[in-house]
């Protein structure tokens, strides 16, 4: 399935790794834990590291080797549980998090646009309709009060 | 009073468009019922036992003419000629239809008006004093702050997923008439020894099923760290609230599960990270305040200039008493209009009302109104010179009943006749105290008394603060009351104590009748209000009087 990064529509080349999967090559999401508990092993990775934050998360687990992950991804339960909205905004103010920052799960797509602007540049959503929705989304507010 | 730029009147506009897409996407079936009723909420659209209801947003009560014209002619076109004022100083339709509301909110927006986040988990319309601006004992007018913080709110996009939802109510005067130890967060208007104008804030306070009473965060906050105080203490909030369970996830909760220094703790490390990103430039204040600036008073107007009319016409004297107060500039009083006309449910205007409150604010005030926190109506500069011919003009509006601060100027929530949640009907007893206390002189006598009516357990009405508090509740399907005595919103606010087991319908005037009967016995003359007196002594002799038949 595609997903929206930077106001495109491509291809998502990242792998789910569970838990107790073994790593493959190319591009891998793990979860916080593993990454809290392997980050050795993990560092020595070929592809690209991104790790899946769940919305208790205490963000600042991640200050440590911030710049080895390239992809945050954030896990929303339900659209109704706004946490993942200051998990994001912490990621890019607090932690300077500059690599891409991915909602996923259970949000819906007219939360796109305050994503965007809480730091969250990458969508993943369950069909390319809903993608192209999200992207005309993204204009549906050309000011704000909040910078 | 502040005017839209270019900038806010593209928000607005914007908002209209996007929720008419969201509106049309659920009507098509490309919405789910769960997302929608989120969105709807955000919109000010809730579903009530008939029909959707929404609920319109008066940035802290504040109206001007035009717009109290638009609201007439919204309630006329799209629901039965009538609205009902909340007590968050907001504007409630009960009867428009879904599909009409993306055209209701274009017709708001012509007249820089809408109904955003006036529901949901987010942060609601700030409220404030409705004496703003000129009342006496003001340290300075809040509502440049409170449309600074109305700002910030709107659309706030880290904000809008709240455990639950979240108020926040400003007050600048030594009484507090915001009810602000019963927000979310009350932000008091300060000065420090140094003469600085400041904040003291307060959080945690509210009402609902659990009422707490505020507690002091900080002590003295500076002008220009307002919003990123508040950005801290609504994220630590956003983080940590609970989201277990609706009735356990108000940041009141937090407050007093974590203690206050817990919170204080993390709120002041989270607020020192960002406060010198987020601080406010000293010209924000001063071009905030130029948009309040006060109108072109009558330096001729005279003091007590309708002595001679009061002194001929008892009615009018009555009136005058009871709904006017002090205003700051000599020669001018503000003026209540009462919205609990014996007949009709507390809050509730016509638009005929509306329409003819708008040309009264034209004649006799400078082209604005307010909406007051106890759901009634301010005319704030009035010259004394015209209070006898506006006085006329309310009486033939049936909007002069002079009850302001009486035993019948009730805050009642919809209850049974139109809530889904309500266990009891509370319109009902609104009607059967004025019929009990149909008489003048006796509800003068009473004098200061605040009764609040809820159907239920969230408490809408804020029943818990009423000086009299009245609560619905069920009884095996039949309709009870529980009675609370004691609480207060004011300065030294409390929650009401419970008199004892709840009452039935066919009792509660009765009961009402019996507590009104102690107080007169009790209290050491006349100008003993009924709060002081239930604080001298105590709840014994109200409920030994009360329970004496059964
Ligand atoms: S207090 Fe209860 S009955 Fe009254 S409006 Fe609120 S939810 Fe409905």
């Amino acid at each position: 399935m595609q997903i929206i990064k930077d106001q495109q529509i491509i291809a998502n080349n990242w792998q789910y790794i569970a838990d107790n999967d073994s790593l493959p090559t190319g591009n891998i999401t793990v979860s916080l834990t593993r990454w809290l508990q392997n980050q050795v092993q993990l560092q020595q990775h070929t592809g690209q590291i991104g790790v899946r934050i769940e919305a208790d998360a205490d963000i600042n687990l991640l200050t440590k080797n911030l710049t080895k992950i390239t992809l945050i991804e954030l896990n929303f339960p339900a659209f109704t549980d706004g946490r993942g909205f200051s998990q994001a905004r912490l990621l890019r103010d607090n932690l300077q998090y500059q690599g891409e920052l991915r909602a996923i799960g259970n949000y819906m797509l007219d939360q796109v646009f305050y994503l965007t602007k809480v730091g969250v540049n990458a969508f993943a959503l369950k069909t390319v309709k809903e993608l192209e929705t999200a992207l005309s989304t993204m204009q549906d507010f050309s000011y704000s009060y909040q910078n | 009073m502040y005017q839209y730029n270019d900038n806010d009147q593209t928000l607005i506009n914007e908002r209209v468009t996007q929720f008419r897409d969201q509106t049309q996407r659920y009507l098509n079936g490309d919405m789910g019922e769960d997302e929608f009723r989120t969105l709807r909420l955000m919109n000010g659209v809730y579903i009530q036992i008939h029909a959707p209801m929404m609920r319109i947003a008066i940035p802290y009560g504040l109206l001007s003419a035009a717009q109290l014209r638009t609201l007439a002619s919204i309630s006329r076109k799209y629901d039965k000629g009538y609205a009902h004022f909340t007590t968050r100083q907001n504007l409630q339709l009960n009867w428009p239809t879904i599909e009409s509301i993306p055209d209701i909110l274009a017709d708001l927006a012509k007249v820089q008006m809408h109904a955003i986040q006036t529901s949901g988990n987010c942060i609601r319309n700030t409220t404030s004093d409705h004496f703003a601006g000129v009342t006496p004992d003001e340290i300075t007018d809040p509502r440049p702050y409170c449309e600074i913080i109305r700002q910030w709110t709107t659309f706030h996009p880290e904000f809008s997923y709240l455990p639950r939802k979240f108020k926040i109510a400003v007050s600048s005067s030594a009484q507090d008439r915001a009810a602000t130890q019963l927000h979310d967060i009350g932000v008091h208007v300060i000065k420090n020894s140094s003469g600085d104008c400041g904040f003291r804030i307060l959080v945690g306070g509210g009402l609902g099923r659990t009422p707490i009473i505020g507690t002091e965060i900080r002590p003295f906050l500076a002008q220009k760290d307002l919003l990123s105080y508040l950005e801290a203490i609504v994220r630590i909030y956003n983080l940590n609230g609970r989201r277990d369970n609706k009735y356990k996830a108000r940041i009141k909760i937090l407050v007093r599960e974590e203690g206050i220094d817990k919170i204080r703790a993390q709120v002041e490390a989270e607020w020192l990270r960002i406060k010198d990103g987020m601080e406010i430039p000293a010209q924000t204040f001063i071009d905030m305040q130029a948009q309040f600036l006060p109108p072109a008073y009558d330096t001729n107007a005279q003091e007590n200039a309708s002595l001679i009319q009061a002194e001929n016409n008892p009615e009018f004297a009555t009136w005058l008493q009871h709904n006017t107060a002090t205003h700051k500039v000599t020669g001018y009083r503000i003026v209540f209009l009462s919205l609990k006309a014996p007949d009709s449910p507390p809050g509730d205007i016509l638009a005929g009302q509306l329409d003819a409150v708008a040309d009264l604010a034209d004649a006799y005030s400078f082209g604005e109104i307010r909406s007051t926190h106890r759901q009634n109506l301010v005319l704030a500069d009035v010259n004394q010179a015209n209070l006898y011919s506006l006085w006329q003009k309310l009486s033939a509006l049936k909007l002069a009943t002079p009850n302001i601060g009486t035993a019948t100027d009730i805050i009642c929530c919809p209850g049974l006749d139109f809530c889904n949640l309500a266990n009891a009907t509370s319109i009902d007893i609104t009607h059967e105290i004025n019929q009990a206390l149909d008489n003048l002189d006796y509800l003068h006598d009473l004098g200061e008394l605040n009764i609040n009516i809820s159907g239920c357990m969230n408490g809408c009405a804020h029943q818990s603060v009423g000086h009299i508090g009245i609560l619905g509740v069920d009884k095996k399907g039949a309709e009870w009351y529980q009675i609370t005595l004691g609480g207060s919103s004011a300065n030294t606010a409390a929650i009401g104590q419970k008199l004892g087991a709840s009452i039935s319908k066919a009792n509660i005037i009765a009961a009402i009748k019996a507590i009104l009967a102690t107080y007169i016995e009790q209290r050491e003359g006349s100008e003993e209000n009924f709060l002081d007196t239930f604080n001298r002594v105590g709840i014994t002799p109200f409920k030994e009087k009360v329970y004496a038949n059964h």
